[in-house]
């Protein structure tokens, strides 16, 4: 389309969300009070796995305040409710039911048990003290290891075992590539390392919460979700409510980072006891609770085997893996090892590879989505090896990654685990990063501060990255074994005054779907950005969709929205020539005009809407609308990748760690708002980050959660991070209209193995080639001085394993 | 017991129970939602206000202290219809993502510049230490705080140092 108006997609306009919240007139679900409504607080287990031989709830029932107290006995008598999970890996895959309150057992600390409705949220939470349960204490089990050694208490009785499911990708069967068998074999060199995911908290700031309204013919449900479509369709399955009669909203929700993916327990409890008591009911969690009972993140443990020629030339890559499930299954837990498969050999070209996993279920709160999911995972396993093997060749890290890696003039390119990346520069990213970071001063500098044995030594660590975005491919998601598709949708109304209204399926918090959707429909349908009004999370006004996660809001949603728009153009232009007498091939559209070619003869298309609306005089045929819904199910993955470069200082006699400079350089294809993806790689990083150097979430040897408040756990603050350089390449995908790719990932994907990298890199010289997350200043001192100690068991083949002297080494 | 509290220019005189905090009051009593609760041992700094000109968590305020007090909320800066500078700021460099923590950010921020009021980047980044984001990463509030540190200064109205074309097509462009 040409345009006379200087296009809105690129432009950095100022967020349309913001007035709002600057001002407080935010919608946050636990800010609704509706006529008469009840205030729910759980009780949650504080043993991680016993038996429930009663619980009286007598004394609760006549607290001031309490209206009703509910066990698992009274809300679903048969024990028939079952909270989902949709991506059964394998067919044989254990899926123990996970009810809304535990009957008989619990299986992890926090899960829920009992239930009170009263007046206010404090009489609630004073009735829970009155709560009378009596356990019996089962033998806890964590750690994935333990849990799968032989004579390990289980989690699920039933299920006679405590794994949950393997799941293995080989290039050889696959033909994608060699035997990674036969390719170890005949290495020149090979490698093994055992790396820690540890666990993590997604720790989104707006606690989850949840209002059910029922005093409706339909019944209504607000919650803080990232998966209002999801959870509608989910409650139905779940519950047998009529999908008709459900509608979900997702107000202004307070992030997500794949933690409001769920469909929680909590949300299934409030519809029950809101239709058991006729009666507005409200849940919010504390943050206590969210610590708790949020599903976590990562955690896993990788065995990786990289072979090489002497030259540095990679050849094969085996992956052996092992994923803490939890206590549960989560909506798509069993799935994200699985999305890091296709991530291991990342922009190298691998002749050979094989991956396997193994989910493992605990005595621990259940592990799902978190921000890159599996890929952050993938990405550090792969780019500290290259690390290590670097240092084996005596390469620098830079040229084995060169050496490696696929060409610009490669593209498109099938790898081995079988994704075909469509475009990509990884060179001139590189380039352009390595000019910011300005990487010989700083190798130079290293250089000098280790001749000088300065007790600050300078590290610098480098992650060069892809990833998948734009979780879509519904034939793929299909091969996957995941149980829906990923395709999305949009609706355009084209209002009669020229005004625009755009329903998005893609459920935004925070990212700035309403800015970037609205630059979008201004540059398709020639319209002021101000004109566009943007509908998302309300699946009465946004009837259907697949919301927000994996990065996919743009690169699906956003083209679902192109799609729309174009559908508008097509009708408008039938519009057009029958008011212009005209063929509509005589018609150009630009700038928001259908004009008569070689003329001056115009029409806006505001007028058209207007025409439409009185609808005195159509074509033929015509329906007097150029309302349009589109749904777009792209052909492939995106694939954004960058360069990341960190140095840091690293004070050898404390441990302390400091990031002196980090710079990045993202390709994310073309952008459609510079502001927003420059907001959202510094959020990905400072996620990134913290997990490489302060965020853990560690339970003690009864299963019970240590770092269960942010007091414990150690969120960065404004102080703990340093200002970025950011900067981009722009690579269009090739496979969607707009050359957009996502970028809500990249930030944390690659941020955690550079600054792991830089630390090791820092005093790799002393002899340390190995420090596990977070990189505490114990730990980074422990491995320094490691002889000095006698402290064993830190790096080397065996891996990290520092647990024997560091308490916040956990059960692992 | 009662108290009699101004919230935003308004007095009010309510009995409460003498364990309700602030902030509590501010939301459930008043329905001042704009303060809001993101987590249970003042970690967050997402509930910040002012009790009588300067910044508290309002979850570490008990209601009963309050009486007598004056209190300002995210709700009560604009000033006819205008923005309060700092909340301009943060518009102006997208120093908020999903917004949770920014009214008590915005709260916590303009009692920083209250006491400094040309911080440098390191002491905004000090200042800011009590309130927690996850979204922004804390570049652009940083940038924010500084930006309406500029504008606040004597001499120097909005329009005076506002960033230039040049340097805005740059934080436009992704870099630094």
């Amino acid at each position: 389309m040409t345009s006379t108006v200087e296009p809105e997609v690129g432009k950095a306009r100022l967020r349309k969300e913001d007035a709002r919240l600057i001002t407080g007139r935010t919608r946050w679900t636990d800010n609704l009070a509706l006529p008469g409504m009840l205030h729910l607080a759980v009780l949650r287990s504080p043993f991680a796995h016993a038996k429930i031989v009663s619980i009286d709830v007598s004394e609760a029932k006549k607290a001031p305040g309490v209206v009703a107290v509910y066990t698992a006995k009274d809300l679903d008598p048969d024990g028939s409710i079952a909270m989902p999970c949709a991506w059964p890996i394998t067919p044989d895959m254990k899926s123990p039911r996970r009810p809304v309150l535990a009957a008989d057992q619990v299986n992890f600390a926090g899960e829920g048990v009992a239930v009170v409705a009263a007046r206010s949220a404090a009489e609630a939470h004073d009735a829970l003290e009155a709560i009378d349960v009596d356990y019996e204490d089962l033998p806890v089990v964590l750690g994935m290891e333990n849990a799968l050694a032989d004579g390990a208490p289980l989690v699920h009785e039933e299920l006679g075992t405590n794994q949950n499911a393997v799941w293995v990708f080989d290039s050889g069967e696959a033909g994608s590539g060699g035997d990674v068998g036969e390719a170890i074999a005949k290495a020149e060199v090979t490698l093994t390392r055992r790396f820690r995911q540890q666990r993590l908290v997604p720790a989104f700031m707006e606690p989850r919460s949840c209002v059910v309204d029922p005093t409706s013919a339909q019944l209504t449900m607000w919650s803080a979700t990232q998966v209002p479509h999801i959870l509608k369709t989910m409650s139905a399955l779940t519950l047998g409510i009529p999908e008709h009669k459900l509608r979900v909203i997702a107000p202004d929700v307070g992030g997500g980072f794949g933690g409001k993916i769920a469909v929680l327990p909590e949300e299934t409890m409030c519809l029950l006891v809101a239709q058991k008591l006729g009666k507005p009911v409200k849940w919010t969690e504390s943050r206590s609770e969210t610590m708790l009972t949020a599903h976590h993140g990562r955690d896993q443990i990788q065995d990786i085997t990289i072979s090489a020629n002497r030259d540095g030339t990679v050849t094969g890559l085996k992956v052996d893996l092992l994923a803490d499930m939890g206590a549960y299954l989560g909506l798509v837990g069993p799935g994200v090892p699985i999305l890091g498969a296709f991530m291991f050999n990342a922009i190298y070209k691998i002749p050979a590879y094989r991956f396997a996993c193994t989910n493992v279920f605990t005595n621990t709160t259940l592990t799902d989505a978190y921000r890159g999911a599996g890929r952050p995972e993938a990405t550090f396993a792969i780019e500290r090896i290259m690390d290590e093997l670097a240092a084996e060749l005596g390469m620098d890290p830079l040229e084995l990654r060169e050496k490696n890696w696929i060409k610009h003039d490669e593209f498109p390119y099938t790898t081995v685990s079988t994704l075909t990346y469509d475009s990509g520069n990884y060179e001139a990213a590189t380039a352009k990063a390595k000019e910011l970071f300005d990487y010989d001063g700083l190798r130079r500098e290293q250089q000098e501060r280790r001749d000088a044995g300065d007790p600050v030594q300078l590290g610098i660590g480098i992650s060069t990255f892809t990833e998948m975005c734009g979780l879509a491919p519904s034939r793929v998601l299909g091969s996957l074994d995941y149980a829906a598709g990923g395709w999305e949708h949009a609706s355009i109304r084209v209002l009669p005054t020229g005004k625009v209204e755009v329903i998005t399926g893609a459920s935004a918090h925070g990212q700035g779907h309403e800015t970037a959707w609205s630059q979008i429909v201004a540059d398709q349908l020639g319209v002021a950005f101000e004109d566009v009004e943007v509908l998302h999370g309300d699946t009465q006004s946004s009837h259907k969709g697949m919301d927000t996660y994996g990065s996919r809001s743009l690169a699906v949603g956003g083209i679902a929205v192109v799609k729309a728009a174009e559908k508008v153009v097509a009708k408008a232009r039938k519009v057009a020539a029958h008011m212009m007498e005209c063929a509509e091939d005589d018609l150009e559209f630009a700038s928001g005009k259908f004009t008569v070619k070689g003329t001056e003869s115009s029409t806006a298309l505001g007028d058209i809407a207007f025409t439409v609306f009185a609808a005195h005089d159509l074509p033929e045929g015509m329906e007097p609308s150029l309302d349009s819904d589109a749904t777009f199910d792209p052909e492939n993955f995106s694939f954004p990748h960058g360069t990341h470069l960190c140095a840091m200082e690293v004070d050898t006699e404390t441990g302390r760690v400091s990031i002196r400079k980090y710079v990045c350089v993202d390709d994310v294809g073309a952008v459609v708002n510079p502001l927003i993806v420059e907001g959202q790689v510094h959020g990905g990083l400072a996620q990134g980050i913290a997990q490489a150097l302060f965020e853990e979430a560690v339970h003690d040897e009864t299963g019970t959660l240590t770092t269960g408040t942010f007091a414990d756990y150690l969120l960065p603050s404004a102080a703990d991070l340093p200002s970025f350089v950011t900067d981009r390449t722009e690579t269009p995908s090739t496979t969607n209209p707009l050359g957009v790719k996502g970028v809500g990932e990249a930030g944390t994907i690659a941020s955690t193995p550079a600054v792991v990298n830089a630390v090791i890199d820092a005093v790799r010289h002393r002899g340390v080639n190995e420090i596990e997350m977070p990189l505490s200043p114990m730990r980074v001192w422990s491995a320094i001085h490691r002889g000095d100690t006698g402290a064993g068991g830190v790096g080397g083949e065996s891996g990290g394993g520092l647990g024997s002297i560091d308490a916040t080494g956990g059960a692992q | 017991m009662r108290i009699s509290v101004t919230v935003d220019g308004t007095t009010y005189t309510d009995d409460v129970e003498p364990r309700t905090l602030l902030v509590h009051y501010l939301r459930e009593t008043l329905g001042k939602v704009g303060t809001v609760i993101g987590c249970d041992t003042s970690n967050c700094g997402a509930c910040t206000v002012h009790l009588d000109g300067h910044s508290v968590k309002s979850c570490s305020v008990l209601a009963v202290q309050a009486d007598g007090c004056e209190v300002t909320t995210i709700e009560g800066l604009a000033r006819d219809g205008e923005l309060h500078p700092v909340q301009r700021a943060f518009h102006d460099n997208h120093a908020l993502q999903c917004g949770f923590c920014t009214p008590g950010m915005i709260m916590q921020s303009i009692d920083l510049l209250a006491d400094d009021p040309d911080p440098d980047e390191q002491a905004v980044r000090e200042g800011l230490e009590g309130n927690l984001c996850r979204c922004t990463g804390y570049q652009n509030i940083v940038r924010a705080v500084r930006d309406a540190a500029h504008q606040m200064r004597p001499g120097a109205g909005p329009e005076a140092e506002r960033l230039t074309e040049d340097t805005a097509s740059k934080v436009g462009g992704g870099g630094e």
